[in-house]
């Protein structure tokens, strides 16, 4: 057995003069949860029906536990999705939709009635058999989408945004709740999402894609702490970009003249030369604010606006007439915290590795 | 919906706004319906005309052989008739219904488009393309006998002769249950694929998909989601398709020629030419009570499946 549970090698998917996927290659391990992120229409979900079986690669090879699947029709692959509206049978009761996929492969009656059971008490809906899909909740028919998918022990579990019908806080409970089931089970999950949060919170790893690219393949804190680009840094939380030209390269570090008037120390990257247009990244929660300058060559500005938003504050902080900067401090203390008034001066100052030098 | 008891200031509010349907369906279709009832009871005036004296003789007449063969015919072409039009319908709204959305609504324009033409002139079609000088049996008796013929001098076959003796004779189309059948399936066609085509449409996608998923070949799909979930078009299309096969007259009376009469035929020549008006009455009030048991037994037979 291969040690991939999913391959995908140079795939591209076209539909007509559309490049839905471009050249895809990803290795998906065995027992991860991977998360394929990204904006609607980036081709994460044609990425999906490619393994699935629904969408015919154009180009390129995906492999399902080593094997090429070149046109094989999706009953006959081993895998199961999760579809995002559930798409539960409307005419069949909950057991008759657990039940279906074992009755396909003639599984004898008395396992199907076990293993049916099993996978309904798995996701927390005993004595639910008898009742059809929409005499349940959204929340409900979830998992019964899962149940029906599960029962079926798949070495791969597909999910297509499978929570985006459910309200916020349902949502957060299911996320949690997917990511132990994940566990227990022990089945490779692949699971297409739009909401970067969710895919940090779930995922193993995580491929961010736009455009019918990949970007980026990481974990979470990889992707989040070393975006590979701007498109990685803008999407997955919050950036401030500071666009500038590079002064001089001093050892590790580089010197960033932004605005043409406020030179920034970041650590160098590699192909970094001088006289270059790059953009420095900072995330507006790694930025500390100060009433005093902390140090000779700190960064200050002026506070144009405060944003009281319970568990912090965010300060809207003009540098140079042409940058604004997102800051975010943490409402850590008790009680009242020190608050810089509007059009206060304040010195900025973050650790040296928490800005990164994007090139491109 | 279930129509909850209202104030009886709502109650005169919601009969002044059915007044002029409930006018019309009084005045046009309840008292005419009674009248009949009430003369199919009555006895043939010696001129035409009715005599009210009740009895039950009209409906007892219906019970003799003739009628009752007539009867079984009507409901065998009907049958026929419908099951033919699901046949040919089906695949034919799922075709439309599974192509892109800016070529559906043209499909369906395409299929109505011979339909705005007068029907009696459409089944008139029928009978020059069915009679024995007809487009078929030209054909069939002209180029296809002369070719078989040609070909049989060239290769003495034994089959052969048999072949080119039977081209010799116009085939018996006009006059029988099929040159009706035809008829008929090619009128309602349209009433068959609409109703089922609206029922494809409407079918999630993803549900096919989600069958495929689970290890559902195309047959298996096919029968345990995608026909289940399709049965109520099937059911109204077939339903709309039987009915007016089972009272059909004009197709009947000018493909059917003497020999192949259905029961319409019976109603309108008592009617018209025998001038039995109590004894058409009755045969109509059989026919819609056999159109309303059978409608009803219908829907109860797929009403299960349908409840979504």
């Amino acid at each position: 057995m291969s040690e991939y549970a999913v391959e995908l090698e140079e795939v591209s998917k076209h539909f007509g003069p559309v490049v839905a996927v471009n050249r895809v290659s990803l290795t998906i391990r065995d027992g991860e949860f991977f998360s394929l992120l990204g904006p609607s229409g980036c081709g994460k979900t044609t990425t999906l029906r490619l393994i699935a079986g629904f969408e015919i690669p154009t180009e390129g090879t995906v492999y399902i536990e080593g094997k090429p699947q070149g046109e094989t029709p999706p009953y006959r692959r081993p895998v199961n999705t999760v579809f995002q509206n559930y798409a539960l049978f409307p005419h069949m009761t909950v057991y008759q939709n657990v039940a279906f996929g074992l009755e396909m492969r003639k599984v004898p009656k008395r396992e199907i009635r076990q293993r049916v059971l099993e996978a309904l008490e798995m996701v927390r809906l005993p004595g639910m058999e008898d009742r059809r899909p929409n005499q349940l909740s959204g929340g409900q028919q979830q998992r019964v989408a899962l149940a029906r998918a599960l029962v079926n022990r798949p070495k791969v579990l597909l999910l297509d945004e499978p929570l985006g019908a459910l309200d916020l806080k349902l949502r957060k409970a299911m996320q949690l709740e997917l990511k132990a089931l994940q566990h227990r089970v022990g089945i490779t999950f692949i699971y297409v999402t739009h909401d970067q949060e969710e895919a940090l919170t779930m995922s193993d790893r995580i491929a961010v894609m736009n455009e019918g690219r990949v970007l980026q393949v990481g974990t979470p804190q990889e992707i989040y702490e070393r975006p590979a680009n701007r498109f990685v840094a803008d999407f997955i939380g919050e950036t401030n970009f500071l666009p500038g030209q590079v002064m001089e390269v001093v050892g590790e570090q580089v010197v960033v003249l932004v605005d043409a008037q406020m030179p920034i120390r970041v650590p160098a990257v590699e192909a970094v030369t001088t006289g270059r247009w790059v953009t420095i990244a900072v995330r507006p929660e790694k930025i500390a604010l100060h009433a005093q300058p902390p140090g000779p060559e700190a960064i200050s500005g002026e506070v144009e606006e405060v944003i009281y938003v319970g568990t912090d504050t965010r300060y809207q902080v003009r540098l140079t007439p042409e940058t604004v900067i997102t800051v975010r401090q943490q409402n850590a203390q008790v009680g009242e915290a020190v608050v810089f008034p509007v059009g206060s001066r304040v010195y900025l100052s973050w650790p040296p590795e928490a800005a990164r030098l994007l090139t491109e | 919906m279930a129509v909850q008891p209202r104030t009886r200031r709502e109650t005169w509010r919601l009969l002044f706004l059915l007044s002029p349907s409930l006018f019309w369906l009084i005045v046009f279709f309840f008292i005419p319906l009674l009248l009949v009832f009430a003369m199919s009871f009555g006895q043939r005036g010696t001129y035409g005309g009715v005599r009210w004296h009740l009895n039950l003789e009209n409906y007892a007449r219906l019970f003799d052989p003739l009628y009752l063969r007539i009867f079984w015919r009507t409901f065998r072409i009907a049958l026929t008739t419908t099951l033919l039009c699901l046949l040919i319908g089906y695949p034919l709204a799922y075709f439309i219904a599974t192509r892109p959305v800016r070529w559906r609504s043209s499909l369906v324009l395409l299929l109505m488009i011979p339909f705005w033409t007068n029907f009696l002139v459409r089944t008139y079609a029928w009978l020059v393309i069915l009679r024995d000088q007809g487009l078929i049996n030209t054909l069939w008796t002209g180029p296809i006998h002369a070719f078989l013929l040609q070909v049989a001098e060239a290769v003495p076959l034994p089959f052969w002769s048999s072949l080119v003796q039977a081209t010799a004779q116009p085939l018996p189309l006009f006059g029988t249950d099929l040159a009706i059948i035809i008829g008929l399936v090619y009128g309602w066609l349209p009433d068959m694929v609409l109703p089922t085509y609206a029922a494809i449409e409407r079918l999630d996608r993803s549900l096919i998909e989600a069958a495929q998923d689970l290890y559902a070949n195309r047959l298996q799909t096919f029968l345990r989601v995608i026909l289940p979930l399709t049965m109520p078009g099937i059911v109204a299309g077939s339903v709309l398709v039987f009915i007016p096969s089972l009272g059909a007259y004009i197709t009947p009376d000018l493909l059917g020629g003497a020999r192949s009469i259905m029961i319409g035929n019976v109603i309108y020549a008592q009617f018209m030419s025998a001038r039995d008006y109590p004894f058409g009455s009755a045969t109509s009030f059989v026919l819609m009570a056999v159109m309303v048991v059978g409608t009803l037994i219908y829907f109860r037979m797929g009403g299960g499946e349908t409840e979504v």
